[in-house]
């Protein structure tokens, strides 16, 4: 063999070099995009200056003016509207962290239940499953906020369940934390809805481990619960994860359907402002950087647990 | 009295898959310190035969007792001859997301409840016993068959037996590995252990077994010393068998 056959040859033709392609792609998309974002930022702008409108986020000093429902954080009309997009957005993180977790209970618990030896289990869990996932959540979160909360008892004479929980058109009480009827029906609507798409989630990864993992498990002696929590659902959360990854940033942006039952959440509190002070493109942007950076968060942390599965080959 | 008695006794066991009578009729005892070694065509049901010994697989019909507990639909009785009786399966079977010290100290801490520093002393030693100490924090995925096979008996053998089934311990490995598997239970059988082997390596059967069968469509159709298995078999469907393999 010559010298010059080999591999790396300097004098190769420039449009035969899959280096040079792969870079001319790369540019050739960036370009575009470029291009794209111009075009859109001079439309608005220009559209913006014909409306006699000023582009800029100083609104966000003036005074809000309006009163928000539920608040975590102090908060009063005459605060600024920076302080009551920020109040929703703790609330939205409030529902959000608190879904992430309860979901992921009931979706796992549902999910194992769908595999269960007892019939009734299984069916009860199928039947969760199917009317969950096969309705929209906008129409499960308006029949448990109108069907289920608003025609619960009043406050003097609530419902109680397992003697600590009391139901009323006040909303979810448990001793020492009190939910409003529309954070309780945001919750729990969200939670039930992801928690069904969980399940098959769940469902799946228990079922791609092999059976040789449960025989092994049995012989050494391990009851079924101890060898699902051991051996089996280590193994199944590596197929797991990413799925449920996605289910977590849906859960994260159905959130926003708090508008449909009025718990104000930042997408609430963001269209009020909106509407008072007509400022759209900053509101939109505003709003979106939330929610992406929220999703980012999600995935990031998702990612590192998903690192931290994977099995260890050679 | 409890030693002279039959660690396993196993009387006319039948078993049905749906309408197919995979084991037909089989009856065995196995003493204590006894190798037996188990051939025969593939189908034949030697699977499903020693899985009985632990209840993973059930019987309709028939009764077995191991160490004079009789397996039926008790689950204490499963849970208690489980713990009594290693099983050695064809593919390792090994638990991937756990180091092989993990795999070993596993069923010693959860099952009986062994502290965490008394598990790993006794793994450590048992890694030592099948030539793999140096592999302790490894991954299963990151070990050669031969080493993962030795492995699952170490982690068999952590439980502390009575009996050792061994389904096929080398039909998955490449011929260059499956001598380090056999010198592992060559050396077990010698310390006493008892052990049923489903295999088809005739130089270990001759070697240590005491009593070597044949079963052919869910029957056993013979039994014998090697010496009498090998040389001067009984039924015409063994001469037959053994002039497949040998
Ligand atoms: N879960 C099952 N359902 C239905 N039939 C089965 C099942 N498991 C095994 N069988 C059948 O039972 C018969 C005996 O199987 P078994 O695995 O015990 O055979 P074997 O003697 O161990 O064979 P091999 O040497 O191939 O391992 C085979 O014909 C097999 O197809
Ligand atoms: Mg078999």
């Amino acid at each position: 063999m010559s010298n010059n056959q080999q591999p790396n040859n300097p004098k190769l033709n420039l449009w035969r070099d899959v280096r040079f392609w792969r870079f001319a792609g790369q540019f050739l998309a960036v370009l575009i995009a470029a291009i794209v974002v111009a075009i859109l930022w001079g439309n608005l702008n220009r559209n913006l200056q014909q409306l006699g409108i000023q582009p800029g986020f100083g609104f966000l000093n003036s005074q809000a003016a309006f009163d928000i429902g539920e608040t975590l954080i102090s908060y009063a009309p005459s605060d600024t509207y920076s302080r009551a997009l920020l109040v929703g957005l703790v609330n939205s993180l409030r529902v959000m962290v608190v879904g992430i977790i309860l979901t992921t209970i009931v979706g796992i618990t549902a999910g194992i239940a769908r595999l269960s030896d007892n019939w009734l289990v299984r069916k009860l869990a199928l039947v969760y499953v199917e009317i969950f996932r096969n309705t929209p959540l906008l129409l499960q979160l308006l029949f448990w906020y109108f069907a289920v909360f608003l025609t619960l008892p009043k406050v003097e004479n609530p419902i109680s369940v397992l003697g600590f929980i009391r139901l009323s058109q006040n909303g979810l009480e448990l001793p020492g934390i009190q939910f409003s009827p529309e954070f309780s029906t945001l919750l729990i609507g969200i939670t039930l809805y992801t928690g069904a798409f969980i399940a098959e989630i769940v469902r799946g990864g228990i079922q791609s481990v092999s059976r040789g993992q449960w025989e092994a498990a049995a012989s050494l002696g391990l009851k079924p619960g101890l060898a699902m929590r051991l051996v089996i659902f280590p193994q199944a959360l590596r197929v797991i994860i990413p799925p449920l990854t996605s289910q977590y940033l849906n859960l994260a942006k159905n959130s926003s359907l708090a508008v449909a039952i009025g718990y104000p959440d930042i997408y609430l509190v963001a269209s009020t402002t909106f509407n008072q002070t007509g400022r759209a493109v900053e509101v939109m942007l505003l709003i979106m950087t939330i929610y992406l950076t929220i999703s980012l968060i999600i995935s990031l942390v998702m990612n590192l647990f998903n690192k931290s599965v994977q099995l260890k080959e050679r | 009295m409890q030693e002279q008695k039959p660690i396993v006794i196993a009387q006319d066991v039948h078993k049905w898959y749906g309408k197919f009578h995979v084991l037909r009729g089989v009856s065995l005892t196995v003493n204590r310190g006894e190798v037996l070694v188990i051939m025969g065509p593939s189908g034949s049901g030697k699977s499903t035969f020693i899985r009985t010994f632990n209840a993973l697989e059930e019987y309709q019909k028939g009764k077995i007792e191991i160490d004079g507990i009789t397996l039926g639909h008790d689950l204490r009785n499963i849970e208690a001859i489980r713990r009594e009786v290693g099983m050695v399966f064809q593919q390792f079977n090994l638990f991937p997301h756990l180091t092989v010290l993990q795999n070993i100290t596993l069923a010693p801490i959860w099952v009986r409840k062994r502290s965490k520093a008394k598990a790993e002393e006794t793994a450590m030693q048992l890694l030592e016993r099948v030539g793999i100490l140096e592999q302790a924090q490894k991954y299963p995925g990151q070990l050669s068959g031969g080493q993962q096979q030795r492995v699952a008996i170490a982690r068999a053998l952590a439980m502390q037996p009575k009996i050792m089934l061994f389904d096929e311990p080398t039909s998955a490995l490449d011929p260059e590995m499956v001598r380090e598997v056999l010198d592992v239970m060559l050396q077990l059988a010698q310390e006493g252990m008892t052990m049923v082997v489903v295999s088809h390596e005739v130089s270990f059967a001759r070697e240590v077994a005491s009593r070597v069968i044949l079963m052919d469509s869910g029957l056993i159709v013979e039994s014998g010393t090697p010496d009498e298995f090998f040389q001067r078999p009984q039924s015409e469907r063994t001469r037959q068998f053994l002039s497949q393999i040998l």
